[in-house]
């Protein structure tokens, strides 16, 4: 398959008053990678990845994700991404179908589609005899993957995944794991964060932000041959160490 | 005495069975650990062993009191940090803090000393709303306000979820400290690196412990075939592992998979057979159980 960047970054950089939250950040993800972003509470994942999503607008330094400028077509972006975090990521009171109905509906997806793929999903998540349950009584490992199938249900491009996987336990991260696998193999390119090292070597590149930059970024295999380190855990702390901003 | 005993608990909510029959003991002074999935009934065990809510069925005592009838007194004697935050967003850090030891009818600086080291990390932001705190920030609040009335028990539901890996590793040198005070801490966690911090683990499952253990004895107990496995094309790799004859269960593990088996397992068998389907840079290798394998194993029955 030929490459693709359907992620660009160059120099972004948001300020708020004299704090620099995220500083000259620049990076491309290709089509169909499982990119992994990390980094310490505060290091400016969150600020970032809401310049991706054209929630905010970089302070300065320019991007590109699916093909539209992230200063100027923001609207277009958001059509063209899916996006899911774990604090909030479907509506608890209402139920599995409904909340189904209504992010595909929000994304512009017709009724007789939006019945179809409603179906096969539920089936494929062996999630049929639930689909009338209020999304509040599913335990969180369900809630995660069931939003994860939301938020790509519309067939984006990209999608980001905010600390998806963040209070859930090893049986079910993995089961999660697994359908972001599927995902990528699809074609769909997976922007995910993760305070789960292990997580780190799942994915085909892994990117780690100290103190509003990205320190170091490659593959897992490479980074730890770079840090002399046995595992992702420990490149981690050998980076994150450094850091002077304290949250 | 132990400082926490629980006899055959158990709670129901309409149909669904929260706890079945728990019982367990906690050692004075020991940094007990509890994991299992989501729903598997651990906040509802730290509910009632924290006096909030009655169980249906058993008994349960901490430091000598009846959980039901001494929850007055228990009250006294027990921290509780649970795992949504629940702190006032709107009070400041230091208004938190002052408010949690005045129920208490205490003061901020009669146990200071306990609570110094966590602090520190939180002074600069003292004016600070708790609601505008980071993620690892609240954390730290939330275990000062649960330690500021000097607890003999200490119960911690899932303290570190979305914490990043430093916070983390300095979250548990914390608790370290207050063991050494001789503290008794009972903690739930999804990571499966801090159960191996604990003196002993409960594995729940289904409102069941299914296995409690020091960490060592559970990585000892793991009685089938373990092996570690790596080669180019890790996702196919999952289930050509899965559909060879005699593997159990595989599942990713860090930078290789891992894999259960029969006895006498064919392994120059499924690397012929893995080669035929285009994997290269294969290594097989037999692997030492973790507890968190023995956590898969469990969780997979």
């Amino acid at each position: 398959m030929e490459r693709e960047t359907v992620i660009h970054a160059e120099e972004l950089t948001k300020r708020f008053g004299n704090f620099t939250a995220v500083d000259r950040i620049s990076f491309d993800v290709d089509r169909g990678e499982v990119f992994g972003f990390l980094g310490a509470n505060g290091a400016g994942k969150t600020t970032a990845m809401r310049m991706l999503c054209g929630l905010s607008r970089p302070t300065s330094g320019t991007g590109t994700v699916a093909g539209f400028d992230i200063a100027r077509q923001y609207e277009k972006i958001k059509r063209n991404i899916g996006y899911m975090s774990q604090k909030f990521s479907l509506y608890e009171d209402l139920k599995v179908w409904e909340n189904i109905r209504l992010y595909a509906g929000i994304y512009g997806m017709k009724g007789a589609e939006i019945a179809r793929k409603t179906d096969e999903l539920l089936e494929r998540l062996d999630f049929a005899g639930e689909r009338n349950t209020m999304v509040r009584k599913l335990p969180l490992g369900w809630k995660q993957k069931l939003a994860f199938s939301v938020s790509i249900f519309h067939d984006p491009a990209i999608v980001f995944l905010d600390e998806p996987t963040g209070g859930v336990d090893p049986y079910t991260r993995r089961q999660f794991w697994e359908m972001i696998y599927e995902a990528a193999d699809r074609g769909i390119t997976v922007f995910v964060t993760t305070h789960y090292m292990d997580e780190a070597e799942y994915c085909d590149r892994v990117s780690i932000m100290v103190d509003g930059r990205i320190d170091a970024l490659d593959t897992p295999h490479n980074l730890k041959e770079r840090f002399g380190a046995r595992s992702m855990e420990e490149v981690f702390h050998a980076l994150a160490r450094k850091a002077e901003r304290k949250e | 005495m132990p400082a926490v005993s629980v006899d055959n608990i158990t709670k129901r909510y309409g149909k669904t069975v929260a706890l079945d029959g728990v019982s367990f003991e906690v050692e004075k002074g020991e940094l007990f650990g509890i994991i299992g999935p989501d729903g598997a009934g651990k906040t509802t065990l730290f509910r009632i062993i924290a006096t909030l809510i009655l169980a249906d069925g058993g008994t349960a005592t901490v430091d000598g009191f009846d959980v039901v009838r001494d929850y007055k007194e228990l009250r006294k004697r027990i921290g509780y940090m649970p795992g949504r935050f629940s702190l006032y967003q709107d009070l400041t850090v230091e208004e938190n803090l002052a408010f949690f030891a005045a129920v208490f009818g205490t003061t901020i600086r009669e146990n200071y000393r306990l609570v110094e080291g966590i602090y520190k990390f939180l002074e600069p932001f003292r004016k600070r709303r708790a609601g505008k705190l980071s993620g690892g920030m609240k954390q730290k609040l939330a275990l000062c306000c649960a330690l500021i009335h000097k607890p003999d028990i200490l119960y911690l539901d899932e303290p570190t979820t979305g914490v990043d890996p430093v916070s983390r590793k300095e979250f548990w040198e914390m608790l370290g400290k207050l063991q050494q005070e001789g503290i008794t801490i009972v903690v739930s966690t999804p990571y499966m690196d801090e159960a191996n911090l604990c003196d002993r683990i409960a594995l729940i499952k289904g409102g069941r412990f299914l296995q409690i253990d020091t960490p060592r004895n559970i990585r000892q107990s793991f009685s089938v075939p373990l092996w570690a496995i790596r080669s180019d094309r890790m996702h196919r790799l999952l289930d050509d592992v899965r559909t060879f004859p005699g593997v159990t269960n595989c599942y990713a593990f860090g930078e290789n998979h891992h894999f259960t088996t029969g006895d006498g397992f064919d392994a120059e068998g499924l690397c012929r057979h893995l080669r035929q389907r285009g994997h290269g840079d294969l290594l097989l290798l037999p692997a030492e159980a973790t507890i968190e394998d023995g956590y898969m194993l469990l969780a997979g029955q």
